[in-house]
C-alpha cells in the first residue's frame, strides 16, 4: 500500500511541476485492486463494518463483509482498516465546466439567449481541465451533471465523470435531460425602472404558461411525422415523449410545482423531476402521486421568508424523505461551482436534522444516481457497477474527517491534488525553508 | 363664449372686492364692506380646551373680532342664527406639498456622477437650501377644495425634494382671495430629509448613513462659512444661515430614522420638528427620548387580501401586524406626551384623512387631543399661533361650522370659513333625512332606509323582502328617488321637497305604467337610535382587537425581553479557549452576566440548573465581518466614506439577528461594505434581539473602519469608469493622498488656526493616533504588502486583513507587520482576484505566527461558522482547538475584545453556548445562546414560537376577513423577500 502511495506522489510531483495543466487523468485500470478491512458505506442505506472491496477493469467483483465470507484478496491490496469507502458522491444541477470565474464573462457558458433552446447542449461546452472541477475531487464529488441555465427551457444537460481529457472522455450519459424554469407567480417589480422591488402577483403567469405548452405541443406535433423540414428545437425535446430524456423542472412554489407537473404530465411528459422545490414539503402527497422526484435546494441556504423556522433549509431533504419522496441534493445558487464541494457537507447538515447518516448519504448516492438516471453503473457500492468510489480517514459527511487518501472514477485511480494543494504545498514550504 | 365672460366678469369682481387698499381700479367703482358678520347661538371651540356653550363668535374683514357668551353685536352686522351648532377652529396641515410640484427627473446617465453641476453652491446637489416654494407657488383650487372638505383652512407647503430643500410657504386655502390675502408667511420654514433629490444624479450619499453625514457636515460647513472662513461664494450656505432661525422641519419617514433626525437636531441645537413615519407605537421608549416634536402622518395600512392561500403565505406576521396595530399610533404617542401635529401628507386622497382619523379615535385616541394637532399644535410649530390655530380675538376667521361634536361618525361639516368666507360643504340648512321610512303609494307600500354620509346618501329600498334597486339625490331641499324592480324592470320615480320642520314627506310619484300619483313617507323608528353615541363608542371599542407588541415587533419577538440569570451547567465538555484546554464533565456558573466559577461539583442557591451531560459548552461565536442587521451596507457615492457608521443604520428587526443566535453567534462586528478604498465606521453588537439599536451596540466598544481594496473599489466587475482609482496603483495614491491631508488636518487642528472641521478627516486622525482600527477587504498579495507599506509610512499597524486570500503568500509579511487576518475559509473563484485563494490559507497564516479567524460575509454562512472553523481540521490539519478559537478568542483578540469575551473564564461575560455535540461537528446544534448571563435562543422556546406564529397569523387572518363587510379595498398580499448584503451591496 505505501508503494502504491509512493508510486502515486511521484507521479504527482513530475506533473505538479507544469503549472497550467490539470491533474493529468488517470489510465484505464489495468490490474485489480482490493480495498481490505474498511467500513464500507454502500450508499443505499446500508454498511459493511469490516470490508472486502474488490475492483477490475474498472468494475466492482466483490463487495462484501469480510467477517461472513471468505473471499480472497486479489492484485494489489489497499489495507484500509480504521478507514471507511464511499461511492463517489454525484453532484446534480451544476454549471461545473461552464463557468471558472464567475465574475469574469469570458468564462462564463452556462446561459444562452433564447427562450425555448433545448437544443442547445451543456456537454459540448463542458471544460474537463478546469481547475474548480479537480477541486471537488478531493471532497469525494467524482460525478455530476452539467446544466446550462437561463431562458425558459434552458437546454439539454450530460453527466460527467470528474477526471477526463475532454467532454467527449468524461461523459457518463450524454443529454440525460431538459431544463426548465418554470414561470414564477410572484415576479419581482422591475426595480430598474422605478418599481419596488419586491415580488407582486404575476400578471403574465397564464401567458407564460402557455407560451410552454404551445412549445410542448407543437415539439410533440414535430415527432408524429417525418419533418419535412428540420427544427432543431423540437428535435431535441423527442426524448422527452418517449422516455429516454427526464424533464427537470426548476421551480421553486407549491402552485408552480402543481400547475408544472399537470402540464407535462398533461402533454405526455411522465418523466418530471422538481428541481429547487422548496415548498415541495407542503404537497408531498401531490408529488407522489405523481411519482415526481425532486433535487431539494441548497441546504445551506436561509429560509425565504422570516417567519419559517430558522433551519427549514436543512430539514427540507429529510421532511421529503420522510414521506417516501425519491429527493437527492444539490448545489445551484450563488458561486455554486466552488461550493458543489461541500455537498457531503449537505448531507451532513441533514443528518444533523434527525436523518441517520446512511440515509443522509443517500442524498448525494443512490438518490441522485436513480433522478439521474445512472443508477445501473453509479451511486452505490454493488457488484457489477463501477467502481467509482473513495477512501476515506472518517466520516465523510463531517467537515473535520473528510480527508480522502484515495479515489478512483472506473476503477481508476485519480490525483487528489489540484491548483490549491500545489499552492498549500508551495507556500509552506516557502515559510518551513525561512 | 357667453359662459366665459360671465366667468371673467366674476373673476375680476372679486378680485376688486377684496384687493388691497393701495391697488387702483379701473373696471368699476371702488368701495369697501365694513359689515360685521356674527354667529349665535353656537358651541364655540375657541381653542381646543375652551369651549363655550352658547356663544356669539364675531368677524369683520376676514378677521375674528369677539368670541364669547355675550358680545356686542354692532349694527351693520349681519346675524346667522346657528341654532346650537358647533364653531371650531379650521384645521393646519403642516407638512405639505400644495400648489408647489414636483421638479422633474433628471435624466439617468451612462457613467456615474460624481461632482456637482452648479456653480455658487453648494458641493453637493441634494444640498439646496436656496430654494424658496413661494417662487414655484401656484394656488391649486382643486386641491383647496378637498383639504377644506377635510377640514383645512391652512397649508403649510415647500418643495418636497433634496436633503435640504429651502424655505416653504404657509398660505390659508381662500379660493376668493389672492395669494397676497393667502399668504401668511413667505419663509414659514426650513425643510430638511434623508432623501435625494431627483433632479440630480450626483451619487453622494448613496445611503442613507450617507445622508446622515452630509446633514452634519453641512451644519459644521455652515458654521465655519458664517464666520468668515470662506474664500468663495457659497449660495446655498448662505441661504441656510439667513434661515437659521425659522423652524425647521425633517422628515424621516421612519421611527428609527426618527432617532437618526432628533441626533442631528440635538448635536447642532436645530429644533427639528420631526416628520414621522406613523410606526413610532413600535418602540415609544426611544421616540420618548428624542424629546423632540412630531408630525405624524395617518396613512394607515390597508388590509391584504387573504383569500388566496398561495399569496397569504408571502405575508409576515410583522406587516399583519402592522395592519392592525398601527392606528393605535396617535394614541400611543398621545399617552406619552409626545407633541404632535396632524397631516394630509402620504396618504393616496385626502378624504382618507377623515376616515383614518375617526379609525384612530375609535382605537382610542383623544378628540380634544385631535383638535389640538391639527390647530393649536401646528399654529405653534409654525410660530403662528398669534394668526392661526385658535377663534381668539383678532385671529383669522378660520373655522368650520358643524352639525355636532368633531370626529363623531355622525357629525356634518356645513361649512368651512377661510379668511372670512364662507364655503359650504353641505347645506347648513338641508334637514338630516337619514333614517327609516314607510312609503305609502295608491298601489304598494316599501321600506325606505336611508343612510351613509351626508354629501353621499345611500338608500335602499324593500318591498316586503323583495330588494329594489334604487338610487337617491338630496339637493337644495329636494329629493328624487328612483327605485326599480330588479326581475320586472318597473320603475317608480318619485320627487319631494323637505320641510325642515317636519320629519315626514311627502311628494310626487310616477307609477311604472307612468301614471301619477302622489306618495307619503313616514319616518319609523329607527330600533336603535341614540343621539349620544356613547353606547355606540363602546360597542366598537369592543369589536377592536389589538394583539400585542414583542420585542422586536416581528416574528419571534419576545413578549419580555430576556432577562440576567444565574444559571449552572453542570457536567459538560467545556471549551476554555484558555490554558485549560477542553475540560470534560465540568460545571460552569453564570452570575450577573459574568462567569463567575469553572470546575467540578459546583453548587448555587437561586440558580437555574442546566445538566449538560454529553453536550459541550463553549464561548459565543464571534463574527469578525458581518453584514445583517443593518438598513445599508454601503456608502459607495464617493471614494472615501470615513464619514458615515454602521451605528446610524443598525436595524434591530432583522430576523438574521435571530438566527444568528440560532448558530451560536454572540458578538458581530458590522462592517462597511467594500465600494471604496476608505468605506465607513463598523458597529460592533451583540446580537440581543429584542434591544434597539442602542441596546445591540457593544459598551465601549473600540472603534474601528472598514477600508478595501482590489476589484471592488476599482469598480472592475460594473461598468464604471469615472471614479479614481481605477487601477491598484492609485489605490495606494489615493491612501497616501488622504492620510497626507490628514496628517496637515490635524497640524492645522493642534496649531490653534481656525479649520473647517472635517468629519472624514477627524477619521483618518483617529486611525494616524491608533484610536481606530482599520479592517481592509483584502485579496492579492500585492495590494496587502502596499498596504502594511503604506501604514508603516505614516506610523500605524493595519488591525485586520479581512477575506485575505492571498494571505498565505505574504503571511511572514504579515506577522512582522502585526496584523491579524480574517478569512473565509474555502470561497474562491467567484472573481478573478480569488484564483489562487485556497482553503488551506488560515492554516497557513497561523503556522506563520498571524492571528486568524474565520468569518462570515454571509447572513447564511454567519449561523454555522462553527462548520467552517471544522474546515481548516481538513484543509491543513489545524489542531481541533485551535480551529474553534478561530470562530471565538482570535475574532475576540482582532476586535480588541477579548479581555471580556472570547473563552470561558472566570470573570468574562457569559456569553456561551450549549451544543448538543462536538461544536466543530456537522452534527451539532446549538441548543441555548446565552448573551451576558440571559438566554437570548433556547431551541426548545423556538418550537413554541413556531407555534404561535402560526396562531397569531390565523388570527390576523380572521381580522382581516372581517374587514371586507366594511367595504374597504383590500391589498394583495406582496412578497418583500430579503436580499442579504453583502460586501458588494450598493
Amino acid at each position: 500500500m505505501k508503494i502504491f502511495k509512493n508510486i502515486t506522489t511521484l507521479v504527482f510531483i513530475s506533473f505538479s511541476l507544469v503549472v497550467f495543466a490539470q491533474q493529468t487523468p488517470a489510465p484505464l485500470q489495468n490490474k485489480i485492486i482490493t480495498i481490505s478491512g474498511a467500513t464500507a458505506h454502500i450508499g443505499n442505506g446500508s454498511v459493511i463494518k469490516n470490508s472486502i472491496i474488490i475492483f477490475e477493469n474498472g468494475i466492482l467483483i466483490a463487495v462484501a463483509d469480510a467477517t461472513s465470507s471468505k473471499i480472497a484478496l486479489r492484485g494489489t491490496i489497499i489495507d484500509a482498516t480504521g478507514k471507511h469507502v464511499y461511492p463517489g458522491f454525484i453532484a446534480p444541477n451544476t454549471t461545473l465546466g461552464l463557468v471558472e470565474i464567475d465574475a469574469v464573462r469570458p468564462t462564463r457558458d452556462q446561459d444562452e439567449l433564447g427562450e425555448f433552446i433545448p437544443n442547445v447542449r451543456s456537454l459540448i461546452a463542458y471544460n474537463a481541465e478546469s481547475k474548480v472541477v479537480e477541486s471537488l475531487r478531493p471532497n469525494g464529488v467524482l460525478i455530476a451533471q452539467i446544466t446550462p441555465r437561463g431562458g425558459t427551457i434552458s437546454g439539454t444537460s450530460s453527466i460527467v465523470q470528474l477526471d477526463a481529457w475532454n467532454w467527449e472522455d468524461a461523459v457518463v450519459k450524454e443529454d440525460d435531460g431538459v431544463h426548465i424554469n418554470w414561470p414564477n407567480s410572484y415576479a419581482r417589480g422591475r426595480w430598474w425602472l422605478g418599481e419596488s422591488s419586491t415580488y407582486k402577483a404575476n400578471k403574465d403567469y397564464q401567458e407564460e404558461i402557455e407560451n410552454i405548452k404551445s412549445f410542448i405541443l407543437n415539439s410533440k406535433t414535430y415527432g408524429k411525422s417525418t419533418p419535412k423540414k428540420i427544427n432543431e428545437a423540437f428535435k431535441a425535446m423527442q426524448g422527452l415523449f418517449n422516455g429516454q430524456q427526464k424533464m427537470f423542472v426548476h421551480a421553486q412554489g407549491e402552485k408552480e410545482m402543481i400547475d408544472a407537473v399537470t402540464l407535462l404530465k398533461n402533454n405526455g411528459i411522465y418523466n418530471v423531476v422538481v428541481v429547487g422545490a422548496y415548498e415541495a414539503y407542503k404537497i408531498s402527497d401531490f408529488l407522489k402521486k405523481n411519482d415526481v422526484s425532486v433535487l431539494i435546494q441548497r441546504v445551506h441556504s436561509t429560509p425565504e421568508r422570516d417567519d419559517e423556522d430558522y433551519d427549514l433549509p436543512y430539514k427540507l431533504a429529510k421532511l421529503l424523505v420522510d414521506e417516501g419522496i425519491l429527493v437527492a441534493l444539490q448545489t445551484s445558487g450563488q458561486m455554486e461551482g466552488m461550493n458543489t464541494r461541500n455537498l457531503p457537507f449537505y448531507a451532513g447538515q441533514v443528518a444533523a436534522q434527525g436523518l441517520s447518516k446512511e440515509k443522509a448519504l443517500q442524498l448525494i448516492t443512490e438518490n441522485p444516481a436513480k433522478i439521474l438516471g445512472i443508477d445501473a453503473n453509479y451511486g452505490t457500492l454493488e457488484t457489477g457497477k463501477s467502481a467509482t468510489l473513495f477512501i476515506c480517514e472518517g466520516d465523510a459527511l463531517d467537515m473535520r474527517t473528510n480527508i480522502l487518501s484515495q479515489a478512483f472514477i472506473d476503477g481508476r485511480e485519480i490525483s487528489l491534488e489540484t491548483h490549491q494543494t500545489k499552492l498549500w504545498k508551495r507556500y509552506s514550504k516557502k515559510y518551513s525553508n525561512n | 363664449m357667453k359662459k366665459t365672460t360671465l366667468f371673467c366678469l366674476i373673476l375680476i369682481s372679486i378680485t376688486n372686492l377684496i384687493a388691497q387698499d393701495y391697488f387702483p381700479t379701473n373696471t368699476e367703482l371702488k368701495q369697501e364692506n365694513n359689515n360685521y358678520t356674527a354667529f349665535t347661538n353656537a358651541v364655540i371651540f375657541i381653542t381646543p380646551n375652551e369651549i363655550i356653550k352658547n356663544g356669539t363668535l364675531l368677524i369683520q374683514d376676514g378677521k375674528v373680532i369677539e368670541s364669547g357668551e355675550s358680545v356686542t353685536i354692532p349694527e351693520n352686522t349681519i346675524i346667522i342664527n346657528l341654532h346650537g351648532n358647533y364653531i371650531y377652529p379650521s384645521f393646519i396641515d403642516p407638512y405639505s406639498g400644495f400648489g408647489v410640484s414636483k421638479p422633474k427627473k433628471a435624466k439617468r446617465e451612462r457613467s456615474q456622477q460624481y461632482g456637482t453641476k452648479r456653480e455658487g453652491f453648494y458641493w453637493n446637489d441634494h444640498i439646496m437650501p436656496e430654494n424658496k416654494a413661494i417662487d414655484k407657488f401656484m394656488y391649486a383650487s382643486k386641491k383647496a377644495d378637498e383639504l377644506r372638505k377635510a377640514g383645512f383652512g391652512v397649508v403649510n407647503s415647500h418643495i418636497m425634494d433634496g436633503i435640504a430643500r429651502g424655505t416653504g410657504v404657509l398660505v390659508t386655502l381662500n379660493d376668493k382671495g389672492t395669494n397676497s390675502e393667502r399668504i401668511i408667511n413667505d419663509a414659514s420654514g426650513q425643510y430638511f430629509s434623508f432623501k435625494k433629490s431627483q433632479m440630480s444624479n450626483q451619487s453622494y450619499p448613496s445611503s442613507h448613513m450617507g445622508s446622515i453625514a452630509l446633514l452634519k457636515q453641512l451644519q459644521h460647513d455652515a458654521k465655519w462659512y458664517l464666520e468668515g472662513n470662506a474664500t468663495n461664494k457659497d449660495l446655498s450656505l448662505e441661504a441656510l444661515n439667513t434661515n437659521k432661525n425659522i423652524p425647521s422641519f425633517i422628515e424621516s419617514g421612519d421611527k428609527r430614522k426618527n432617532i437618526n433626525a432628533a441626533d442631528i437636531s440635538n448635536e447642532f441645537n436645530l429644533n427639528y420638528t420631526i416628520v414621522g413615519g406613523g410606526n413610532e407605537y413600535e418602540t415609544i421608549e426611544s421616540i420618548k427620548a428624542t424629546q423632540a416634536k412630531y408630525i405624524i402622518p395617518i396613512n394607515f395600512p390597508k388590509a391584504y387580501d387573504v383569500s388566496d392561500p398561495y399569496s397569504l403565505k408571502h405575508l409576515t406576521i410583522a406587516e399583519m401586524r402592522y395592519w392592525n396595530q398601527a392606528p393605535t399610533n396617535l394614541k400611543v404617542l398621545s399617552e406619552n406626551n409626545i407633541e404632535f401635529a396632524l397631516t394630509t401628507f402620504n396618504l393616496e386622497t385626502i378624504s382618507e384623512f377623515d376616515t383614518n382619523l375617526k379609525k384612530a379615535i375609535k382605537y382610542g385616541y383623544d378628540k380634544t387631543k385631535a383638535l389640538e394637532s391639527l390647530t393649536t399644535i401646528p399654529a405653534a410649530m409654525l410660530e403662528q399661533s398669534d394668526k392661526i390655530g385658535t377663534l381668539k380675538n383678532g385671529r383669522y376667521a378660520n373655522f368650520l361650522i358643524t352639525s355636532g361634536e368633531l370626529f363623531n361618525e355622525k357629525t356634518i361639516l356645513y361649512e368651512n370659513w377661510v379668511q372670512g368666507n364662507k364655503n359650504s360643504i353641505n347645506s347648513l340648512n338641508q334637514k338630516d333625512i337619514r333614517g327609516n321610512y314607510l312609503i305609502s303609494t295608491s298601489e304598494k307600500k316599501f321600506d325606505i332606509m336611508i343612510s351613509g354620509k351626508m354629501e353621499t346618501l345611500k338608500s335602499e329600498v324593500k318591498f316586503d323582502t323583495i330588494a329594489y334597486a334604487s338610487k337617491l339625490n338630496y339637493k337644495d331641499n329636494w329629493l328624487t328617488l328612483t327605485f326599480t324592480n330588479k326581475k320586472t324592470k318597473d320603475v317608480y320615480s318619485s320627487t319631494a321637497l323637505i320641510e325642515k320642520k317636519n320629519d315626514n314627506f311627502s311628494g310626487l310619484l310616477i307609477l311604472p305604467n307612468g301614471k301619477e300619483t302622489l306618495f307619503y313617507a313616514t319616518r319609523q323608528k329607527k330600533p336603535k337610535e341614540n343621539k349620544g353615541g356613547k353606547e355606540d363608542k363602546k360597542e366598537d371599542e369592543q369589536k377592536i382587537e389589538i394583539v400585542p407588541l414583542t420585542y422586536p415587533n416581528v416574528g419571534y419577538g419576545f413578549s419580555e425581553l430576556p432577562k440576567q440569570q444565574n444559571i449552572l451547567f453542570t457536567n459538560a465538555t467545556v471549551w476554555t479557549n484558555e490554558e485549560d484546554g477542553i475540560l470534560r464533565e465540568t460545571d460552569v456558573l453564570v452570575k450577573n452576566g459574568k462567569i463567575k466559577k469553572i470546575g467540578t461539583n459546583l453548587s448555587a442557591k437561586n440558580t437555574l440548573i442546566i445538566d449538560a451531560t454529553g453536550k459541550h459548552l463553549t464561548a459565543g461565536i464571534i463574527d469578525e465581518h458581518s453584514h445583517i442587521a443593518a438598513a445599508s451596507i454601503n456608502e459607495g457615492g464617493q471614494n472615501s466614506s470615513a464619514e458615515v457608521t454602521i451605528e446610524d443604520v443598525l436595524d434591530p428587526e432583522d430576523i438574521n439577528i435571530y438566527r444568528n443566535l440560532a448558530g451560536g453567534v454572540t458578538t458581530i462586528q458590522i462592517l462597511h461594505g467594500s465600494a471604496n478604498p476608505i468605506g465607513g465606521r463598523s458597529a460592533i453588537i451583540k446580537p440581543k434581539w429584542g434591544s434597539d439599536a442602542d441596546g445591540l451596540l457593544y459598551k465601549d466598544a473600540p472603534k474601528f473602519i472598514k477600508f478595501a481594496l482590489g476589484e471592488n473599489v476599482k469598480q472592475s466587475n460594473w461598468q464604471s469608469y469615472s471614479r479614481f482609482p481605477q487601477t491598484r496603483m492609485g489605490v495606494e495614491q489615493l491612501y497616501v493622498n488622504y492620510f497626507t491631508r490628514a496628517q496637515e488636518y490635524e497640524d492645522k487642528k493642534k496649531s490653534g488656526k481656525t479649520y473647517r472641521y472635517d468629519e472624514e478627516m477627524e477619521v483618518l486622525v483617529e486611525i494616524l493616533n491608533n484610536e481606530r482600527f482599520i479592517s481592509c477587504h483584502s485579496y492579492v498579495q500585492s495590494e496587502i504588502n502596499m498596504l502594511m507599506k503604506v501604514a508603516e509610512r505614516f506610523n500605524f499597524r493595519v488591525n485586520t486583513f479581512t477575506h485575505i486570500l492571498e494571505g498565505y503568500k505574504v503571511a511572514d509579511k504579515m506577522e512582522k507587520h502585526g496584523v491579524g487576518a480574517s478569512t473565509f475559509s474555502d470561497w474562491w473563484s467567484y472573481k478573478y482576484e480569488v484564483i489562487d485563494a485556497i482553503p488551506y490559507n488560515a492554516s497557513i497564516m497561523a503556522n506563520a505566527g498571524v492571528i486568524v479567524a474565520i468569518n462570515s460575509d454571509d447572513a447564511e454562512m454567519s449561523r454555522r461558522l462553527n462548520q467552517e472553523a471544522a474546515k481548516s481540521v481538513k484543509y491543513g490539519g489545524m489542531s481541533e482547538e485551535n480551529a474553534w478559537k478561530m470562530v471565538t478568542l482570535n475574532p475576540a483578540i482582532l476586535l480588541h475584545l477579548d479581555d471580556k469575551v472570547g473563552s470561558v473564564k472566570v470573570g468574562k461575560d457569559a456569553d456561551l453556548v450549549l451544543w448538543s455535540d462536538h461544536p466543530l461537528s456537522v452534527y451539532a446544534k446549538a441548543e441555548k445562546t446565552l448573551i451576558e448571563g440571559a438566554v437570548y435562543f433556547d431551541i426548545k422556546k423556538d418550537k413554541e414560537q413556531r407555534k404561535a406564529i402560526q396562531k397569531e397569523k390565523n388570527k390576523l387572518v380572521n381580522l382581516m376577513r372581517n374587514e371586507k363587510d366594511n367595504g374597504v379595498k383590500k391589498r394583495t398580499p406582496m412578497w418583500k423577500k430579503k436580499r442579504h448584503l453583502t460586501c458588494e451591496s450598493l
